[in-house]
């Protein structure tokens, strides 16, 4: 049981949207408040990564949309929503 | 009775999960018209649970539950499992009462039966679409919900079953519920793994459909206010942690590092030896308790679930399904009873004298003091520790003399740098709290 985090995620089901991501950021606000290392620390899918300018890179593909990082992202940084709908994770165990 | 001729349905119920499909059920059978509505493309697509299902509700509403709906395995075997960084001390509870009481389940596969037993009774089931907004009027004041809107189209109803999970973005924009706080919400962390029958039972020392709940607490979340779970399912083992937000956030700790030297725990690994990862998820969870139900209906519309906090975490068990379930049971007949005797206003304050008439009511009033316990710190690590070094006094026969064990746990709980007073007063307020 050594995978990688993304070796795991690749054995989840995802119906990806290419045309809208779910996540959006004020890189601004982010720089500002050093929201980076906290999302790439709580986000269980990696879906952030702390830029060393203090942005924030997104991999929305990858998101298990729990929330975790929207209740925990410093006020005006994070615009989170579901996805449309039937897009996003498929869980076949849950 | 209202008098809006022109409604999609008399209900419209948001999620397609335990609490909106236990009222959409109890809705269709009253006679009423309902639509459920689902963004995942399948129900159970967006949800995850740890999951022991505690049948009670499931069974008093769903025909032929336990016969019919694929379970995975009935828990006949309960481990409280106290873990160190090198040690582990457990609790194991086996009672044939327990047949039938709980059963694993996994939610991507139950969810659909559920919602097939609500189109059998009537109900018509939407899946793959997301509500994006509940239509409310305001009339001078008096706000009331009409209806959803989704993907830009509009469904009208006399009421809208909010059963939409933890998150429920629908009941914040409605400025109904807050958003919790991140000491109210946990998240969960979950590998679910493929072993073979004779694997788990070999393992786990079940048989047949028997199965078992390990609740582990202590060096699992490293500190961090929570827990790891390990059940069984058929063919599988669903393990994970529930890690508390405010303290995740605190420890500067990657989540899904304690997830994995939770499943590396030598203790831990040999369950999963050789076992092939299926799925990776998580989930929120509801922690807050009582204080966190608060609002739970206004005009058109009552709120059900995970999605009105209805969710307790005793410390040793998570338990939502069930409650989701009742709550969703219970708001359905106050929607049916409104409905029949046309007072429409009264509803909301009929389903809350409803739910707390129920066991969910009365569970979440007698746990109302768990959260705050649980915020103890000691409690995931130092009581452990305590725990193992006066067995260890016990059981490693070193060449020195023996000490009675009183004597053993005196030393112990001196060296553990908690002090007497607090292991009374954690004890004292646990007895109370749990
Ligand atoms: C890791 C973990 C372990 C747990 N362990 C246990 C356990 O062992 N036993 C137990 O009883 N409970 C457990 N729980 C809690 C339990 O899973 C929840 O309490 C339960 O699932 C709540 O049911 P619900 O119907 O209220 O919400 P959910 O099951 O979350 O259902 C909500 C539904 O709403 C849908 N939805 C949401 N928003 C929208 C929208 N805008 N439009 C359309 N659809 C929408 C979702 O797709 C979903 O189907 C656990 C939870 C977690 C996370
Ligand atoms: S919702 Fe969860 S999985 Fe998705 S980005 Fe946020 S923390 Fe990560």
């Amino acid at each position: 049981m050594t995978l990688s985090l993304a070796e795991r995620l690749g054995r989840n089901s995802y119906q990806l949207d290419e045309e809208l991501s779910h996540i959006e950021i004020d890189q601004v606000a982010a720089k500002r408040t050093g929201a980076g290392k906290i999302l790439e620390a709580v986000c269980p899918a990696h879906v952030y990564t702390a830029q060393p300018d203090g942005s924030v890179g997104i991999e929305y593909a990858a998101c298990l949309e729990c929330g975790t990082c929207l209740v925990l992202a410093p006020a005006g940084v994070l615009t989170w929503h579901y996805p449309r709908g039937s897009f996003g994770i498929r869980y076949r165990e849950g | 009775m209202d008098t809006t001729p022109d409604v999609d349905a008399d209900v419209v119920v948001v999620g397609a999960g335990c609490a909106g499909t236990a009222a959409a059920l109890k809705l269709a059978q009253a006679g009423l018209s309902v639509i459920v509505i689902d963004r995942g493309d399948t129900p159970g697509a967006k949800n995850l649970s740890g999951g022991v299902l505690y049948t009670h509700a499931a069974t008093d509403l769903f025909d032929g539950f336990l016969a019919h709906a694929p379970v995975e395995r009935v828990i006949t075997r309960n481990v409280v499992q106290f873990l160190n960084a090198g040690s582990g001390v457990a609790i194991d509870y086996r009672d044939q009462a327990l047949e039938g009481n709980a059963v694993s389940v996994l939610r991507a596969r139950l969810d659909p039966w559920l919602a097939a037993q609500c189109e059998s009774a009537g109900a018509m089931v939407m899946p793959g679409v997301r509500v994006d907004r509940l239509v409310i009027e305001d009339a001078g004041g008096q706000r009331r919900v009409l209806g959803v809107e989704a993907g830009g189209d509009t469904l009208r109803c006399h009421h809208v079953v909010a059963a939409d999970g933890v998150n429920s973005f629908l009941s914040r924009a409605a400025g109904l519920r807050s958003a919790p706080r991140p000491n109210q919400l946990a998240v969960g962390i979950k590998s679910t793994v493929a072993l073979d029958a004779a694997a788990i039972e070999a393992r786990f020392g079940v048989s047949g459909h028997e199965g078992a709940a390990f609740a582990v607490v202590g060096d699992c979340t490293e500190g961090i206010g929570g827990g790891g779970f390990l059940y069984t399912n058929r063919e599988s083992v669903s393990i994970g942690v529930v890690l508390r937000l405010d303290d995740l956030a605190a420890s500067g700790k990657t989540s899904s590092d304690v997830h994995d030297r939770f499943l590396a725990h030598p203790l831990v690994a040999p369950y999963l030896k050789g076992g092939e990862l299926l799925e990776y998820g998580c989930h929120l969870v509801a922690e807050g308790g009582l204080a966190m139900v608060g609002e739970i209906a206004m005009d058109g519309l009552v709120v059900v679930g995970d999605a009105a906090g209805l969710t307790l975490n005793t410390g040793l068990t998570v338990r939502g399904m069930d409650l989701a379930m009742a709550s969703g049971a219970a708001a359905a007949e106050a929607i049916a009873a409104g409905q029949a005797n046309g007072e429409a206003a009264g509803i909301g304050a009929d389903y809350r004298r409803r739910l707390f008439a129920s066991f969910v009511g009365k569970d979440m009033e007698t746990y109302a003091k768990a959260p705050a316990f649980l915020e103890r710190r000691r409690l995931y690590g130092a009581y452990g520790d305590l725990a193992a070094s006066v067995l260890r006094g016990a059981f490693l026969h070193d060449r020195r003399p023996r000490r009675h064990l009183a004597s053993v746990a005196w030393g112990a709980l001196r060296g553990s740098g908690i002090g007497l007073s607090k292991v009374a007063g954690d004890g004292l307020a646990g007895v109370r709290a749990l």
